[in-house]
């Protein structure tokens, strides 16, 4: 072979040497759990939808959205987003506005008509489900999806349940929940309104179901017995919110105070208020801090007009007048009795003091059990009795309309491997993606974008939606605030930081592997992975 | 779609590459189609700073020249890591001669390629620390009087590592090397000596200083960039952490040079013809601490026998970069640079 003047010897490429071999740990991808995800009650792939909307694909996201939740728009406006709360991104500047683009999605699906995946295979089961709340639509549309038939029942004329009959139409506006039921019901499904079930053994029997879903909700206002004179007016919220949501509302008066200190305090208050009272005061026994309403509702109400006695019970109400007990919080933060006794001018009573499950339809069953008010179930939602399943309020949960979602998808789950004579297994879950794995240098620096708010003063005299939602513009921008936590989103980091270039790419969407050939093992990508979705482990050696 | 209305991209242009931008903004690196000049298979220590930054460098030079470029090596390091006879890691044209004469070297070889006739053909010359400042120093300060056209690079890991961690004029005071032991009132490096080769580099009035370190893979690329816009001398001076002479861990090559910046210890600016005309602002400023007591070269300053005054010295070495550079202007001219 002719060589050039004195070179004696051919020249070969480095890449004969394998330098892995000095590897003594090797990164490995991985896909860990978002904290969003992690805390979502509905389960919803938050992080997955995110990374959809980044680029601008919104109808990709609110695809992936609507795998777990097919009530987005809703949820975007009534969900009290325990996503938000564990977002990492509050450790670099404010949480992401995951609630906000949720509602985004939701709207943006509505405004173009976007529509569900055609209905599975029909299976031949039949489902009943019964209560068309939050926890019954979202079974529904899974058991659809699974290709069950379904027969959706419920005691009211219209569908919706508590997102309907509790939460007032300043939250959740009317046309919004109308759009997001009848999708689920154009998927194909039988309802049946206007029909109590009094016997769940006989309907079941009766219509050939091959599971049932109780998703009944908790409709009943706790009374508790305070003395009052005839002429006054008390109710319940729970009674005093599904007569205004029928448009038919109770006179109660100018002077309108509820007694309690949950969420439905707050839509009992703020809709007195919005029905013409020029005093709607909240009488709640301990502070604001033991308050179990959450905050943001609390910050909306007091900047309506709406105020609070704290730390006070109700003794005894008595034409026109309130008898309050002034109370103080122990130790332990309990509140006790103090003996002082003071008046307030009132017209009614509104009390929002918890609500109970109406369970009858399952006295003549004696297999399912019932602790605390509430139908005990399985992880898959089951109860006791096979083939009857219980979720939403009328199981142990948080009460929320999300919760009701995650419960409904659960129970969806269950009721198919029970119909098909199967278990049903969840898959395993990634390992936290937590705070202290991410790299936060490589993300902008971006403040959160807030959603405005309808002016105080058109709020206490309509029921206009109070939150309003972001534009196109504001969307995409909260959404690229998102962290990705524990999930590779193509940054290209560990492909240019190599020192070695042994990390292949593989182009877009497929992310990278490494060519441990030539990997020494140094750890830089793991370090400067911005999210976290690489890890060392010891080689075997 | 409206990406091109919202100013925001997820990682900006702090990661290597990011979906949401153009392909016109993304980096060399982020590209599979890169050169990779330096191959997979060469012999440097796990987490090497140098090789990278070397990758980086010549890459963007070979993307700025359209792939008409070559490189002329000093000893050191990069050219032992990277040529252990028959094996070469260079898929560029590459030469070698001797550790004191990589300047001069390029500078014939650019007269070659004018004498051929071939303009389009750039040079570029590169050397450690050690060839740049100590060994090459004389040969270099020609090449800028002359200003030849070539750009020379240094790759700055603050020491002789290949032969074994001895001191060179680039080596900063207090650190550990096998020359300048911790014994004595000043261990370690003395305070007051070295040569600050960016600074004298401007004092030839060449069109082109610029410093850059391993952790800004956006404003290093820019820099090879424009500087491959000008003809005559250059010099990049690139800031490229030594696990193996520093006493770090191999993972924290990157952190550890944007440390460097960040505490304002290494200076991130560009300067044309003797005059600063852009400095990379500190972004999350940072004690110099943060970046001493990661590094073993550091360790005698720390723990119970400590050196306070000396940390409080090497502090005072950083307040001065800030304050000569100006490198942590006020907030709200932060705010409108970002907006631009």
């Amino acid at each position: 072979m002719e060589r050039p003047f004195a070179i004696t010897l051919d020249v070969g490429t480095s890449r004969a040497n394998h330098t892995g071999s000095w590897r003594v740990e090797r990164p490995v991808y991985v896909d860990r759990l978002p904290p969003c995800n992690n805390a979502c009650p509905a389960g919803e792939n938050i992080q997955g939808w995110l990374y959809e909307a980044e680029s601008g694909g919104y109808e990709a996201a609110w695809r992936k959205l609507v795998e777990n939740n097919p009530l987005p728009a809703i949820m975007g406006r009534v969900c009290f987003h325990p996503c938000e709360s564990a977002c990492n991104r509050a450790e670099v500047d404010e949480a992401v506005g995951i609630n906000a683009v949720e509602r985004f999605l939701g709207d943006t699906a509505i405004e173009h008509g976007w529509s569900f995946p055609e209905p599975g295979a029909d299976t031949g089961k039949r489902i009943l489900v019964v209560g068309a709340g939050p926890a019954g639509l979202s079974a529904t549309y899974h058991l659809r999806l699974m290709g069950h038939q379904v027969r959706l029942v419920d005691a009211s004329a219209k569908l919706g349940g508590m997102l309907r009959y509790g939460i007032p139409a300043y939250r959740l506006p009317r046309a919004i929940l109308d759009a997001e039921i009848a999708r689920i019901i154009d998927m194909g499904v039988e309802v049946v309104l206007n029909h109590t079930v009094h016997d769940i053994d006989v309907e079941r029997r009766e219509g050939e179901f091959d599971a049932v879903f109780l998703a009944v909700g908790a409709q009943l206002g706790k009374r508790v017995n305070i003395p009052a004179g005839d002429s006054s007016k008390v109710i319940d919220a729970v009674s005093f919110l599904h007569q205004v949501a029928d448009e038919d509302p109770p006179m109660l008066g100018r002077r309108v105070v509820v007694y309690g200190g949950g969420d439905t305090a707050l839509d009992a208050a703020r809709t007195a208020r919005r029905l013409g009272a020029t005093d709607a005061v909240i009488v709640y026994r301990r502070n604001r801090d033991k308050m179990p309403a959450h905050a943001e509702e609390v910050e909306q109400a007091l900047g309506e007009g709406v105020t609070v006695r704290w730390l006070s019970t109700v003794d005894r109400f008595e034409s026109e007048r309130l008898v309050l007990e002034k109370m103080r919080l122990n130790a332990d933060g309990f509140p006790e009795a103090t003996g002082e006794y003071e008046e307030l001018d009132a017209d009614s009573l509104v009390l929002a003091l918890g609500q109970d499950t109406d369970l009858s339809l399952l006295e003549g069953n004696a297999n399912v059990e019932v602790n605390d008010g509430v139908v005990q179930v399985t992880p898959t939602m089951m109860t006791n009795e096979g083939g009857v399943f219980a979720g939403g309020d009328a199981a142990p949960s948080d009460r929320t309309a999300t919760v009701a979602v995650g419960h409904g998808k659960r129970a969806a789950r269950g009721i198919d491997a029970y119909v098909r004579g199967e278990e049903f297994a969840s898959g395993d879950r990634h390992e936290l993606a937590t705070a202290d794995r991410l790299n936060t240098w490589y993300y902008a620096d971006a403040p959160r974008t807030e959603r405005p708010e309808l002016e105080r003063i058109r709020r206490q005299t309509n029921f206009e939606e109070v939150i309003g939602g972001l534009t196109e513009e504001n969307a995409l921008f909260e959404a690229r605030r998102c962290l990705s936590c524990g999930n590779c989103f193509e940054c290209d980091n560990c492909f240019g930081v190599c020192p070695d270039n042994a990390v292949v790419k593989l182009g877009a969407g497929h992310r990278y592997e490494f060519n441990y050939d030539f990997c020494k093992g140094c750890g830089i990508c793991v370090r400067e992975c911005p999210c976290g979705a690489i890890e060392m482990v010891p080689e075997r050696i | 779609m409206s990406e091109q209305r919202v100013h925001f991209y997820q990682v900006g242009s702090f990661a290597v590459g990011n979906r949401l931008l153009s392909a016109d903004d993304r980096t060399v690196q982020s590209s599979p189609h890169r050169t990779n000049s330096i191959d997979s298979g060469h012999r440097a220590c796990q987490g090497c700073g140098e090789a990278l930054g070397a990758r980086y460098a010549l890459d963007a030079a070979m993307r700025a020249t359209n792939g008409q470029l070559l490189a002329v090596n000093a000893t050191g390091c990069l050219e032992v890591f990277s040529t252990p006879y028959p094996e070469t890691s260079w898929r560029i044209p590459w030469l070698h001669s001797l550790f004191g004469n990589a300047p001069a070297v390029a500078t014939g070889v650019a007269a070659a390629m004018r004498v051929k006739g071939r303009s389009d053909v750039r040079v570029v010359g590169q050397a450690g620390d050690g060839g740049t400042v100590d060994i090459g120093f004389g040969t270099l300060s020609g090449m800028f009087e002359r200003n030849d056209d070539v750009l020379f690079i240094c790759y700055d890991n603050e020491g002789y590592m290949n032969t074994g961690v001895q001191r060179s004029a680039a080596t900063p005071p207090a650190a550990r090397t096998a020359t300048t032991d911790v014994v004595g009132a000043e261990p370690g490096n003395v305070f007051g000596q070295g040569k600050d080769l960016p600074r004298i580099a401007m004092a030839h009035d060449i069109p082109y200083v610029a410093t850059a370190t391993v952790a800004d893979l956006h404003d290093l690329e820019q820099k090879v960039e424009r500087a491959m816009s000008f003809r005559g001398a250059r010099y990049l001076h690139v800031f490229v952490p030594c696990p193996l002479g520093w006493g770090s861990a191999s993972n924290e090559t990157i952190h550890l040079a944007r440390l460097a910046k960040e505490t304002g210890l290494f200076p991130v600016f560009e300067a044309e013809y003797g005059v600063v005309t852009n400095v990379s602002p500190i972004r999350r400023p940072a004690p110099v601490e943060e970046y001493l007591k990661l590094q073993r070269r550091y360790a005698h300053l720390f723990g119970p026998k400590g050196r306070p005054d000396i940390v409080a010295r090497l502090q005072g070495i950083a307040d001065a970069n800030i304050a000569r550079y100006g490198l942590l202007p006020e907030r709200d001219e932060l705010d409108s640079r970002e907006d631009d």
